[in-house]
């Protein structure tokens, strides 16, 4: 267990994710699986960023007014903010493109009453 | 240029207003866009930062010749569309009209911004405002579409998490996104392994959105069951773009160290056998537009061949053809879309004795045709001159053999076309079709033959168009 | 005619049937006015030709004003005497065959005659543009312009047959076109900017491998035109289209392209001495040897009088070859001579042929009994035609097969002599049955009367050909530009052009 770091196992649990999400895509037929593998490799991918983002002893990097004032020699670690601010980005593009990709399914459901692959692929060879 | 955004927002109401409007903000961001460009030419490149926020923590614009070149493409082929998708609203409700025209200047915002940013997340964010835009066009296509729209979504989206997680490899390595500052920082730290899997994950997700081959699959179906005015200003623009972000990517980001020169030779195979495989692919089908759209995968092969050769004529070749193919696709995919048809199918039947029917039409199409064939005096004839020379320069004389033999291959199924349009008279073919004068409105039909036209013109002035804009935007080598 | 238009009289020659093109287009409707188009554009463009003689001549060589077209390249035209010559031929057989096809199209009730012009028009700007190019790539564009326009012509009848040799015609030509590219790129990288020498444009010093692999693709890509074996196939296909087409691409725009484009390589690209080092010289001339003989044979074999005369073409074009392989100044004044020769022998065959089938409606020579009788003026052209094409002394196709057989000694080759000799036997062989059965067996069959439309062209080029035959310089000093160009081909860039 001590061969991988502690620190390390945030960056293991992203590729985790990302693995999972992408192995869903590929070999799940029903359509909403495939669309929520989909999700799960994009979490993935935002905990790989968000990792990037720890600093030994670091807090979240929000700005609480300080009180005392000797706030330069109680200044506070920032976690860096700069990918947690790109990844709110990411997060909103992820639920865009779900809504859509949901959207999409209702209409492939009227129109066909099913929402797995295989079936849907003979459906449209007729 | 940003302008566009905020159009979408109008677009609800009146419908000849909204309409008016979609046709006119794209041309006003040509104008802009132009002007930039000029700037860019004459005093070097040009910069913005949003919001005040300087680089590298804000997000910048850089309108450099390359990126202004790019997006004056864009801007001409977004007015283009927009007048041509007239016709096929008349039959749509206001509203979805409406809605139609504000995805349809999402996109070409979306598009814009990926050209002129400095950003790579900020491309990043782009990249997935005109996805989403198109996946909405596209599956307004029909029942077919739907699903195709889908498969699409999918892919695009592991393309785009690609990317993204790729960026986060190289932000990791030097803590910033921008463009230029990676471009800085890059040569100190490159060569690990974090590198090199950062620079695989961006190239890999760039390739798919381009539909290199074999990450092409979602292509065909996407360009076959959309409506026609959505696959002609997809299948001209997005790729381009996507190739646009590549080479700012591999040339003007990253250091040209072992995992890029890895990368642009797997590359330069990847698109010779992607080439042939498209030609032979197209050949084999009946259904115009999914010709097309297999001939658009082999054409971006050339791009990404001339990319990967990295020589000065390669790159310029693969420019040349970027701007002569994006436009002699859509006027191929506008020439067909015109076309009245019985069926849902676009085969090439259908095409018999059409130099009657639209003349004009035909005309231009025959002219993209050959362009992409490569016959002089057509734009393409000259990209695929440039391209030669890069192919001979670097040695690579398989690749110059495949670009010619694709030619060939080319010629073989656009001539099959060619043959129905002038030689074969259709009542002899099928009674049942007669040729009527054709009922496609103006508006249909002007930006088909100023396409055409513009194959033409680019064709002759490419001299001009390589030693005032071209030169200017390779990268240095 | 003074100096009009000055320099860019090259240029003008090419832009006035281009216009035609368009122009024919437009008056479509109108028979009479779009006929004028053509016949106007002819005259204008073969007095334009015409009027560059003096100067070429003196020794002078007229150049228009480049257009820059590729970073590098320009399109730049330019009337050096071989050039002059290919581009006197295909004006004034434009003119002729403008008028022929009037009647032909007509008699026959063709259909989309506006097509048929338009095309016709652009074809000629193609081939004049390349007879006056000064550089591989205005060389090229213009090459394959030709093979664009005159595609719609050899498919034009529409019917399966046609549309399938329109095919097999473009599978030729657009495969030579790409190899013909690849060696001009290949070329460019080695000497940047492939204007025409005469002696050699390229740079001393290549590989012997080097200079055979460029060769081989140069001479695959003009060859296909040039109808050399074994890339003529496309020639007999090409038999399905209307005959003025025939004659015009047979005797002029194509296979004469082809031709030129051979001696264009061999002596302005290459260069005499380089490709005798290389052995390429030898290889070229068995090739055309080849040609000649199996295209002769072949001709025996036919019946159908056009794939014959397709067969002879082929044979004959390859003595132009043969002329530019063996290289000494008599050889290739004797090849450049040939294309004029040619042309006007062979157009007046397939003139004649277009006439017979049109009144008699016979395409076997084993049916022409009587002809003689029934259309004098017709047979009489083509049995001059004839005996120019097998060498016989005072006309046309002696001079140039004196040339070649002088030129064959001066190269040390004198073996070739014997070819020239079989091959005008062979000649012989297969045109003078058809003469003999149409003069002295007896006629039969309906023959309506020859129309003058058809049989005014056909005499004037059979007079030429005879008069060429006994004044090689009539008019336009065919001869004089040929022999002027061969020594400054065989003179090299140090000799320059000399009278």
């Amino acid at each position: 267990m001590s061969v991988v770091a502690w620190g390390q196992l945030q960056y293991a649990l992203a590729a985790v994710l990302l693995l999972v999400g992408l192995y869903g895509m590929l070999v799940k037929t029903n359509l909403v699986r495939k669309l929520m593998a989909m999700n799960v490799m994009q979490v993935g991918v935002i905990v790989f960023f968000v990792s990037l983002a720890v600093r030994a002893g670091g807090t979240p990097p929000i700005e609480i007014e300080q009180h005392a004032p000797d706030a330069a020699a109680t200044a506070v670690v920032y976690a860096n903010p700069l990918p947690h601010a790109l990844m709110l980005t990411a997060i909103v593009v992820s639920v865009s493109t779900t809504g859509v990709a949901l959207a999409l399914l209702i209409r492939i459901h009227r129109r066909y009453g099913t929402l797995d692959e295989a079936e849907l692929l003979d459906r449209l060879a007729e | 240029m940003i302008a566009a955004l905020l159009v979408p927002l109008v677009g609800r109401f009146s419908g000849r207003l909204a309409r008016g409007i979609t046709v006119a903000a794209p041309a006003v961001a040509l104008g802009c866009a132009v002007q930039a460009l000029r700037v860019a030419l004459a005093s070097g490149p040009w910069h913005y930062s949003l919001g005040g926020w300087a680089p590298p923590w804000g997000i910048e614009y850089v309108v450099d010749p390359l990126g202004g070149g790019m997006a004056v493409l864009v801007a001409l082929l977004s007015t283009l569309v927009a007048l041509y998708a007239g016709p096929y609203l008349r039959d749509l409700s206001p509203r979805r009209t409406a809605i139609f025209d504000s995805l349809f200047l999402l996109l070409t915002s979306g598009l814009l911004g990926i050209t002129l940013t400095g950003d790579l997340f900020n491309l990043y964010v782009f990249f997935e405002i005109s996805s989403l835009a198109a996946y909405a066009l596209l599956a307004s296509g029909g029942e077919r579409a739907v699903m195709a729209t889908f498969r699409y979504l999918l892919l695009g989206t592991i393309a785009a998490s690609f990317y993204l997680l790729g960026l986060g490899y190289l932000y990791a390595l030097t803590g910033t996104v921008n463009m230029a500052d990676l471009a800085i920082r890059l040569p100190d730290v490159g060569g690990g392994s974090a590198f090199t899997v950062g620079v695989v994950l961006i190239v890999v997700g760039l390739a798919i959105k381009m539909a290199v081959f074999p990450l092409h699959g979602w292509m065909p179906d996407a360009y076959t069951y959309a409506p026609p005015p959505v696959t002609m200003f997809i299948a001209a623009v997005m790729s381009k773009v996507s190739a646009y972000a590549l080479l700012r990517v591999l040339f003007f980001v990253l250091p040209p160290t072992g995992a890029v020169e890895t990368a642009l030779s797997v590359l330069s195979w990847v698109a010779a056998g992607g080439v042939l495989a498209a030609s032979v692919l197209a050949l084999a089908q009946t259904d115009v537009r999914r010709m097309l759209a297999y001939s658009s995968v082999g054409q971006m092969g050339y791009v990404v061949l001339g990319l990967s050769l990295g020589n000065a004529a390669a790159i310029t070749g693969a420019l040349l053809h970027v701007m002569g193919h994006a436009v002699a696709k859509a006027c191929l995919f506008g020439a067909v879309g015109s076309l009245p048809r019985e069926t849902a199918q676009a085969d090439i039947a259908g095409f018999a004795g059409a130099s009657r029917r639209a003349p004009f039409t035909m005309a231009a199409f025959t002219v993209a045709a050959l362009s992409l064939v490569g016959m002089p005096p057509t734009a393409g004839f000259f990209s695929k001159w440039y391209l030669l020379r890069g192919a001979f320069e670097a040695d690579a004389w398989l690749f110059a053999g495949v670009l010619l033999l694709s030619s060939l291959l080319s010629a073989l199924y656009f001539f099959r076309i060619l043959e129905q349009i002038y030689f074969v008279d259709p009542s002899v073919a099928e009674p049942a079709r007669t040729p009527q004068r054709s009922t496609v409105s103006l508006a249909s039909r002007v930006p088909v033959v100023t396409l055409g036209a513009a194959v033409l013109l680019i064709g002759l002035f490419n001299g001009w168009l390589v030693t005032a804009v071209i030169q200017h935007a390779l990268p240095e080598l | 005619m003074p100096d009009w238009l000055g320099a860019d009289r090259p240029l003008a020659a090419v832009l006035v049937p281009l216009a035609a093109a368009g122009l024919v287009r437009v008056f479509g409707r109108h028979p009479a006015i779009r006929e004028g188009c053509t016949f106007g554009a002819g005259m204008l463009t073969t007095a334009l030709v015409a009027s560059l003689l003096p100067m070429v001549l003196a020794g002078d060589v007229v150049e228009s004003s480049r257009l820059p077209l590729l970073a590098g390249v320009s399109l730049h035209l330019r009337a050096d005497p071989l050039g002059l010559l290919f581009a006197l031929v295909a004006s004034t057989l434009w003119l002729l065959t403008s008028i022929y096809s009037v009647g032909y199209m007509r008699a026959g009730d063709y259909d989309n005659q506006t097509g048929y012009f338009s095309s016709f028009a652009l074809c000629i700007a193609a081939t004049i543009g390349l007879a006056f190019a000064a550089n591989l790539l205005t060389f090229f564009l213009f090459f394959e312009v030709l093979t664009l326009a005159t595609y719609p012509l050899v498919a034009h009848n529409r019917t399966p047959e046609a549309r399938a040799g329109g095919r097999k015609y473009l599978v030729y030509t657009l495969s030579a076109g790409q190899g013909l590219l690849l060696a001009i790129v290949w070329t460019q990288s080695l000497a940047p900017g492939g204007e025409f020498r005469p002696g050699g444009l390229l740079p001393p010093g290549l590989p012997a491998g080097t200079v055979r692999g460029l060769f081989t693709l140069f001479i695959i890509g003009v060859g296909v035109k040039a109808a050399i074996m074994p890339l003529h196939g496309w020639l007999p296909a090409a038999m399905v289209a209307p005959t003025p087409v025939s004659a015009l691409l047979h005797a002029v725009a194509v296979v004469k392209a082809g031709a030129f484009g051979v001696l264009r390589v061999v002596g302005y690209v290459f260069g005499v001495d380089l490709l005798r080092e290389v052995g390429a010289d030898i290889v070229l001339a068995v090739l055309a040897t080849a040609t000649i003989l199996f295209g002769s044979l072949r001709a025996l074999g036919e019946t159908h009088l056009k794939r014959r005369l397709a067969y002879s073409t082929i044979g004959q074009l390859s003595y132009i070859v043969l002329g530019a392989a063996l290289g000494s100044v008599a050889a290739l004044t004797g090849a450049m001579f040939h294309i004029a020769a040619h042309g006007f022998m062979k157009i007046t065959m397939f003139f004649c042929a277009g006439a017979i089938h049109t009144e008699s409606h016979r395409d076997d020579v084993t049916q022409f009994g009587g002809l003689g009788r029934q259309m004098p003026i017709t047979m009489t052209a083509f049995a001059i035609a004839a005996a120019g094409l097998a060498g016989t002394p005072l006309l046309a196709g002696f001079i140039s097969k004196w040339h070649l057989g002088l030129g064959a000694l001066e190269a040390g080759h004198g073996v070739f002599i014997v070819v020239l000799v079989i091959s005008g036997l062979l000649n012989l062989a297969y045109f003078f049955p058809i003469v003999y059965d149409a003069f002295f067996l007896p006629a039969h069959g309906k023959v309506t009367p020859e129309r003058l439309s058809m049989t005014a062209p056909l005499a004037v080029t059979a007079v030429v050909a005879l008069l060429l035959g006994i004044v090689p310089d009539l008019g336009v000093a065919f001869l004089r530009l040929a022999q002027s160009a061969a020594m400054s081909v065989v003179a090299g860039p140090a000799g320059g052009v000399g009278p």
